[in-house]
């Protein structure tokens, strides 16, 4: 290999320089030259092999099959056991299998086979000069040919107190034994990693009566196998089976007390007891002997198709190979590998192709399937079926006619079938239709037309599962008049719960209607068959707490939704659950990510809250300090009496908004759907026409409105007299001061299709004003859709709908606000300085540089 | 001989479902995703059609949004998809161990305009 050049090309990242060499990928199918060695040889070859496991003694059972005299077999072992089937342990730390339910080899097969085991002696070296292998014990021993099935190790994440007695990971049965005799103390049990393997230490001790919680460091449990719906089913599974989780938790140390483990600190500052922590983050290929001993080794020992290392006298499996780039941490690809392997060196070469894997959770009454390739990608479409009601989620993905992914969540009975359909394969076309509902359904051949299937239904079979609804109570509902799903739902109830029956009512729309089924309200997005009411009617009748809740329990026909029903559901939580529910930044639109208004050129602008309109020199200073020091192009008065300052770049919005702050300013949420501004007239204080203090008002009411979420923008006035000089009957919220008090008016706009405000009522005190103000903005947060501003919304329910929710009862008007300043307590904390002091710095940051050193080599 | 692949840095940089972005001295700024399923994707950093930063985008499935005018491009292809007609380049990406590369070549592929 030559030695690397001097790099023409670097990269910056936060003042040092990162580059990094790869090693290059071999070509790993290259022509063995095994084959036509020792054709004749007169006496048996010696065949070493290095791990008394899964893989290695599965490879001598296919040699021996293939060709039992052809080999003198020697296996060594560093456990002091015979061979067992490591993926049952999980079982036995369970205690629902012993021992000697797992053992795969007896020591009968060892003596039946003629083959010498070597357990509890490690081989530590091996000199391929020679060809000897050397054990911890001193023991030599030659070979002809070598197997490495080394497997894997765990991966210890280098924290502090890794080493304390009572850290243990799962690979044997040793582990198993350690967490055992922990777990006969009671108490507290750690796992870090969410990952198949933590998931299933975790249920054993818990099953073992510890108070297990398990800590990963994604937000999504086993995120390599499942995506994120699946994964959050799985979360809310074991939870209710009382242990913890905690996703995104990052390890920051194990802490000890006497050399014994006695807690986990995260770095977020929480910390969990621990008598025993399990880590359970991952595996890497055992390859400290292979490379040692010369042999070539990237991520695994590389491997031909033939399992042949670069050393053509030693082969390697299992776990501790990499072939095609590719290292495998499951049991299936062994069994493959270990055919290929006795082919070749049996002198049949038939040649390892690499395996499509698939992977079943081994935890008692939870069902989870995951094979191939889910994570979609260009061509490919998703066919998604939750079933909220039976706790289902089940989604293939299918690209070019051909299966290429599945995850089953409760159901994975059709797990095989649809693994069967993705080795091989297969054209679906013909299926894909019924694909989703299984094979039983596919297979039915007649049934392919969905109508059809439907119109084959006995009239007393059940449509809608959650309310109970047959199919003979849907015709008749629909043959009384309800001509759409919106009718049927409201009528009888079909479809109105979890909604996986919609499919069903639309079919039984078309058949007994004909063309005369009437469409319903639009639903929320192309993601949804629901409408913005019905969703919003949901999120509380069903307690959704979350996004993926949300979608998982309304059967979401996309596996995360799409940019109009992420910010539309935030919305809904937000709103639905203040202080409790927890604002999702990437389902904001990116001016409420960042707090600033994005403009053509990529840049933002910033326009700090000025209440009320008013400002003073600290401030004006301030800002004028801003727009030189971040040379800032432009800086605008607003039409809602403010300043704007164009041009900010986004990683330096922080550092603006620290100088703003220290002015004494805080954001205008200029750029949310929250309120904006409260524009006012100078009123009685200074004009001789003033009636009432518009200007002190306004402060007050923006003081109390700022910082709400709402469906969209809104726009607060006060004007001082009926001269109306702020404008505030176009406005959403407006008042107009007369000398009997104050005139309250909603839903004006000044947009696209300007609209007159209604008046809402007239009322006396300021404090009244404050009052009715809150709950309307209330009655509008908890009933608008998103997106819709007041105007339209009071068009669609109309101004008595309002006044109905505001006065037709007494205590409506202090219920709402009530509920307006309880949800205003978790809101009014500045975003800005949240964001100065550091929060979220990597939505400002940029990830690195790159800076190439000689531009000019690259220009052409 | 100098590796193919350029190291920018670990997975765990980047929140699944978001993007950062990766200026290029010289050269249009790079925008690295991280979709929730844990897919990893670079892009030019700038839509098809008004070169809005994609990076700021809400990101869905393999799909993000761009903020100025709700084009939806495909993380996969660069392409825009439904109606409207468009592409912008793919830098190719690999995550070994935990460490996202990006391919040299591509990186200085094109002179910032």
């Amino acid at each position: 290999m030559s030695p690397p050049r001097p790099p023409n090309f670097g990269m910056r990242s936060g003042g040092f320089f990162v580059l990094r060499v790869l090693p290059r990928i071999t070509e790993l199918n290259a022509p063995s030259t095994l084959m036509d060695k020792d054709n004749t040889a007169p006496v048996k070859e010696r065949l070493v092999v290095i791990g008394n496991g899964m893989a290695g003694c599965r490879a001598v059972e296919e040699i021996l099959a293939l060709d039992s005299a052809r080999f003198d077999v020697t296996i060594f072992g560093a456990e002091p056991r015979v061979n067992y089937n490591r993926i049952m342990l999980s079982p036995v730390l369970a205690g629902e299998k012993a021992f000697e339910d797992i053992v795969i080899n007896s020591d009968d097969w060892y003596t039946d086979n003629a083959i010498t085991l070597v357990s509890g002696d490690p081989v530590v070296s091996i000199d391929r000069a020679t060809q000897t292998v050397v054990a911890k014990s001193g023991r030599v021993e030659p070979y002809d040919r070598l197997l490495i099935a080394t497997g894997s190790d765990p991966f210890i994440i280098p924290v502090p107190g890794k080493d304390l007695a009572g850290v243990v990971t799962f690979r044997d049965l040793d582990d198993v034994d350690k967490m055992l005799t922990a777990a006969e103390k009671g108490g507290s049990a750690v796992v870090i990693g969410g990952g198949l393997l933590g998931l299933e230490a975790a249920h054993g001790l818990s099953l073992r009566g510890m108070k297990v919680t398990v800590v990963h460091l994604m937000p999504t449990l086993m995120e390599r196998q499942l995506d994120e719906a699946a994964g959050y089913l799985l979360k809310t599974e074991l939870e209710r089976r009382g242990q913890t989780i905690v996703t995104g938790g990052d390890t920051a140390e194990i802490v000890g007390r006497d050399g014994q483990v006695s807690a986990v600190r995260l770095k977020d500052g929480r910390t969990f007891d621990a008598d025993i922590v399990v880590m359970a983050v991952g595996i890497r290929p055992g390859t400290t002997l292979a490379k040692s001993a010369g042999i070539e080794v990237e991520r695994g020992i590389v491997v031909d198709d033939h399992m042949v290392t670069s050393d053509p006298a030693i082969m390697a499996v299992g776990e501790c190979v990499q072939h095609r780039g590719a290292c495998y941490g499951l049991v299936a690809p062994l069994w493959d590998m270990c055919r290929a392997l006795a082919d070749a060196a049996c002198q049949q070469p038939s040649g390892y192709e690499g395996s499509v894997t698939s992977t079943k959770l081994k935890v008692s009454g939870i069902d989870l399937f995951s094979a191939g390739d889910f994570s979609g990608g260009d061509g490919a479409e998703d066919i998604v079926m939750r079933d909220a009601a039976r706790g289902v989620y089940k989604r293939v993905v299918v690209k070019d006619n051909r299966l290429v992914g599945a995850v089953l969540y409760g159901d994975t009975a059709d797990g095989n079938w649809y693994f069967d359909l993705l080795k091989k394969g297969e054209d679906i076309s013909d299926i894909r239709e019924a694909l989703i509902f299984g094979q039983a359904f596919a297979s039915g051949g007649a049934l392919l037309d969905p109508n059809a299937a439907v119109a084959a239904l006995s009239d007393d079979a059940e449509i809608c599962g959650c309310n109970g609804v047959s199919k003979g109570k849907v015709i008749e509902t629909i043959n009384a008049g309800a001509c759409s799903l919106d009718a049927v739902r409201s009528t009888c109830k079909a479809s109105a719960s979890c909604g996986s029956c919609t499919g069903l009512v639309e079919s039984l729309l078309a058949l007994t209607l004909g063309g005369e089924v009437q469409s319903g309200p639009k639903t929320m997005c192309k993601c949804t068959s629901f409408s913005h009411d019905d969703v919003r009617r949901l999120i509380g009748e069903k307690s959704l707490r979350s996004i993926p809740q949300a979608m998982q329990e309304l059967h979401w026909t996309t596996p995360d939704g799409c940019s109009s029903c992420r910010p539309a559901l935030n919305y809904y939580l937000l709103c639905a659950w203040p202080g409790e529910y927890e604002d999702d930044q990437k389902s904001r639109f990116v001016n409420e990510r960042l707090h600033a208004n994005i403009q053509k050129d990529g840049t933002y602008s910033v326009v700090p809250r000025m209440w009320g309109g008013l400002t003073n020199p600290r401030e004006l200073r301030a800002i004028a300090d801003v727009v030189e020091k971040f040379n800032a192009p432009m800086v605008k008065v607003t039409g809602g009496q403010r300043l704007d300052i164009f041009g900010i770049k986004k990683e330096d919005l922080p550092a603006v908004w620290a100088d703003l702050n220290a002015a004494g300013m805080v954001s205008g949420h200029a750029y949310g759907k929250s309120l904006r501004t409260v524009k006012t007239c100078v009123g009685s204080e200074w004009c001789r026409f003033g009636t009432q203090d518009s200007t002190g008002l306004g402060v007050k009411l923006e003081r109390m409105t700022w910082g709400s979420w709402m469906p969209h923008k809104f726009k607060i006035a006060v004007s001082g007299c009926p001269r109306n000089c702020a404008e505030a009957t176009i406005k959403d919220f407006g008042v107009v001061c007369v000398d009997s008090g104050y005139e309250l008016h909603v839903g004006g706009n000044g947009g696209i299709k300007v609209r007159a405000t209604d008046l809402l009522c007239k009322v006396a005190t300021e404090a009244e004003v404050m009052d009715v103000c809150a709950a309307f903005i209330q009655l509008y947060r908890e009933q608008a859709h998103y997106l819709e501003r007041t105007a339209p919304w009071i068009e669609r329910v109309g101004l008595d709908h309002v006044k109905a929710g505001l006065f037709d009862d007494a205590d409506s008007v202090k219920r709402l606000a009530a509920r307006f300043r309880y949800s205003q307590t978790f809101c009014q904390d500045d975003p800005w300085a949240e964001r100065v002091a550091g929060k979220d710095a990597d939505l400002h940051q940029h990830l690195a540089e790159v800076r190439p050193l000689s531009i000019t080599e690259y220009a052409q | 001989m100098i590796g193919d692949w350029l190291d920018i840095g670990s997975v765990d940089q980047i929140t699944p479902g978001t993007a950062r972005t990766l200026p290029v001295v010289g050269f249009d700024e790079i925008a690295v995703f991280r979709t929730q399923k844990n897919e990893f994707y670079a892009l030019v950093n700038k839509c098809p059609h008004k070169q809005g930063p994609l990076s700021q985008g809400i990101v869905h499935d393999n799909v993000v949004t761009c903020p100025l005018h709700n084009w939806n491009i495909s993380l996969k292809t660069g392409e825009a998809l439904g109606e409207d007609k468009g592409c912008v380049p793919t830098i190719p990406m690999k995550v070994d161990a935990g460490r996202m590369y990006l391919l040299r070549s591509a990186v200085v592929g094109k002179r910032a305009a």
